[in-house]
């Protein structure tokens, strides 16, 4: 167990060179920054003092080293656009992302999980039937579409819903949180479901293309061959073999989450980490956008260790086999 | 011949599979009884309809399959009509099966000594205790070794055979009085699988329970059965005491399939001495449905069905054991 989990953070460590090295490298590709910094009527000086302040005047290995070490200490220098701390901007607009990710996962999953075990189970039922038509809408409409709909029929048409940015905001600490008020729900609810549904017809799809092959399989008939209750049956043996493929793609999904909340946030004008490395690309603001490269990577990877522990909890047959392999 | 209760009793039993086209029929008319203590061959080339007839009589069909007609009687008792309720306190209590394959019988996320403990405890109002201790007698009396230890490992950590044994151990848990058991050695290594046909049986004595085990092996059914079963297309084309159909077959496939002596894993599927193959369920000619295969066939044959006939000890569904019929056979000679 302690092998497999050094074996993994040891992975995980080289995966986030590999990043920090790839968005080190943008530094170097993209143009002059101290002339979108200073504009075009700058002094020579003013650029000179601007270039050593932004230590672009050191060698490229001691600058990447530099980077990693404030990197890690989550310094990742100044916004070239707004003149401020990269990591304040991320500290501030971070939580709005993550809250935002995070109910859509569990919408995602609380949603799609029992959705998929019905549908499986009640192949024939009216209400799979419409659970599955609805889904293939959920598949085929891009997020945008999707957003701009649910924001005409409940903000504008119904007007029960906010349609923009966040609201009834919390403190705690330097955590701007929408979970604690009702106003910070209403906010959340409408992006988080944008958000939320194509993966929640994705997993639910695969719940249930899963569950079938699971109920055809021969432990599950002599299980039946036993007289074990069918509640047992469906939702001990059967959902749990279901959860041993569908937990990886699960661990995907979330991570594609954060990529399509870009789109999310900027339908609804949340203001996140995708709103700002948005305005980071048309302005090319590198810190940023490294640093949002960054910040992704160690979320997959965060991601897939978990995924991976996950598996390990699960199947008894990766448990095994690896301490079999130990003495 | 036994002068025992019958435990299972199956009478005209059919099974179809509706479609589009209309009705496939995969068991007709079968009729068997199984005695107190035991043991009843079913022997048949693959898709003779063996595994359907137990599915059918453990209320295991997968739909679209269903009994169309018939009776199956528990203990003298209709089972066949039960609610699905009932019929599932029926199954693992009072009628068990063994499947084919060990390696996937088992739920490979659950240990081993949770899956007994679930089936007991199903069945039986035990403690937790007490059925962790009935699991471990189990195991041990399938001759599982540590059975302490083992009860907690995963069914990988087990090989083909053992699993069997656990299987078997799983299906005699709570003491049926019918095992089915369905080609319960085709997929182990033959050197275990005289072994584990053994065990089966001797449980199956110990634990009294009746048997109706499904093979294609001879050599199995001649070591092993009191009576014989063999199907074909759907039907018994032959029953009795197994000796005499080994040795004094009645009907022209049985006697097809006794051409050699038959020894533990001899295959039928790999020697069938009979030219051509058994009719799929939509091509079954009229009359004897053996007819285009049988040496003896003769012109009542392709127009009349046999229905099962006594000869001796045996029953068989054939015209040559028709008085009406007799002379006719000479005459087509
Ligand atoms: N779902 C199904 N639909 C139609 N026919 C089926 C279905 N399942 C099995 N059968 C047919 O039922 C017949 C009996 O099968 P089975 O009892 O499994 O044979 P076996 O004697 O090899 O165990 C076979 O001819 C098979 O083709
Ligand atoms: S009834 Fe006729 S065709 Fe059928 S087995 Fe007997 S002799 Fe052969
Ligand atoms: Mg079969």
């Amino acid at each position: 167990m302690l092998d497999f989990i050094v074996q993994r953070l040891v992975q995980a460590v080289f995966v986030m060179l590999t990043v920090a090295m790839i968005s080190f490298s943008l530094f170097q590709f993209v143009g002059d920054p101290v002339n979108n910094m200073l504009g075009p009527e700058a002094t020579a000086e003013q650029r000179l003092a601007a270039r050593e302040t932004l230590g672009l005047n050191d060698p490229i290995p001691v600058q990447f080293t530099k980077w990693v070490g404030n990197a890690v200490q989550g310094e990742f220098g100044q916004s070239y656009r707004m003149g401020r701390p990269v990591s304040d901007l991320i500290a501030q607009r971070l939580p709005a992302t993550l809250e935002l990710v995070a109910v859509s996962a569990l919408i995602a999953v609380f949603v799609g999980v029992p959705m998929g075990v019905y549908t499986g189970l009640k192949r024939n039922s009216f209400l799979s039937k419409i659970f599955l038509t609805v889904s293939l809408i959920g598949i085929s409409l891009p997020t945008f579409l999707i957003g701009i709909l649910l924001i005409l029929l409940f903000g504008v048409t119904l007007g029960w819903l906010p349609t923009f940015g966040r609201g009834g905001l919390t403190n705690i600490g330097n955590w701007e949180t929408s979970l604690l008020t009702a106003r910070g729900w209403s906010h959340l609810i409408l992006p988080a479901i944008t958000l939320a549904l194509f993966q929640l017809t994705l997993i639910m799809r695969l719940v249930r293309a899963e569950m079938l092959e699971v109920l055809r399989t021969d432990y599950i008939k002599f299980a039946k061959a036993r007289g074990l209750r069918q509640r047992s049956i469906n939702f001990g043996h059967a959902l749990k073999n279901t959860l041993v493929p569908v937990i990886t793609i699960m661990g995907l999904q979330i991570g594609a989450l954060l990529a399509f909340s870009i789109i999310t946030e900027t339908v609804f004008q949340w203001p996140g980490m995708g709103l700002l490395i948005i305005q980071a690309i048309n302005f090319g603001d590198i810190p940023i956008m490294s640093s949002y490269l960054v910040l992704v990577a160690l979320f997959f990877v965060i991601i897939n260790l978990v995924v991976d522990l996950l598996y390990y909890v699960v199947d008894p047959r990766l448990r095994i086999e690896r301490t079999a392999g130990a003495h | 011949m036994s002068n025992k209760k019958p435990v299972l009793e199956v009478r005209n039993l059919r099974v179809e599979f509706p479609n589009r086209r209309g009705n496939l029929v995969a068991v007709d008319d079968v009729s068997f009884t199984v005695n107190e203590g035991e043991v009843l061959g079913v022997v048949g080339e693959s898709g003779a309809g063996k595994s359907m007839t137990g599915s059918a009589v453990i209320g295991l069909l997968e739909p679209p399959g269903r009994i169309a007609g018939g009776e199956v009687l528990l203990d003298g008792e209709r089972i066949d009509n039960l609610s699905p309720e009932a019929m599932r306190r029926v199954r693992g209590k009072r009628i068990g099966m063994v499947f084919q394959d060990p390696l996937t019988s088992l739920n490979p996320l659950y240990t081993v000594g949770r899956q007994l403990t679930e089936t007991i405890q199903t069945h039986q109002n035990v403690s937790d205790s007490q059925a962790r201790k009935q699991a471990i007698d189990l195991l041990a009396e399938v001759g599982i070794p540590a059975p302490e230890k083992r009860i907690d490992q995963y069914p990988h950590q087990f090989s083909g055979g053992m699993r069997q044994r656990v299987v078997i151990a799983l299906a005699l848990c709570v003491n049926p009085r019918m095992i089915i058991a369905d080609e319960p050695t085709t997929a182990l290594d033959v050197s275990i699988q005289a072994q584990i046909i053994k065990l089966l049986k001797r449980l199956c004595e110990d634990h009294g329970a009746a048997v109706m085990l499904i093979t294609h092996d001879m050599g199995v059914i001649a070591e092993t059965a009191d009576r014989v079963a063999v199907m074909y297309a759907g039907r018994i084309a032959e029953i009795g005491p197994v000796k005499d159909v080994i040795k004094n077959a009645k009907h022209p496939y049985t006697k097809g399939l006794m051409g050699s002596i038959p020894v533990v894993g001899h295959d039928l599927e790999r020697l069938s001495q009979i030219e051509g193959s058994m009719p799929r369920l939509t091509e079954i000619p009229r009359g004897c449905a053996f007819n285009p295969r049988c040496p003896e066939v003769f012109d009542r044959c392709r127009v009349e069905r046999p229905d099962l006939i006594d000869v001796g000890t045996s029953r068989a569904a054939c015209w040559l054991h028709d008085p009406a019929s007799a002379k006719k056979t000479e005459a087509a000679e």
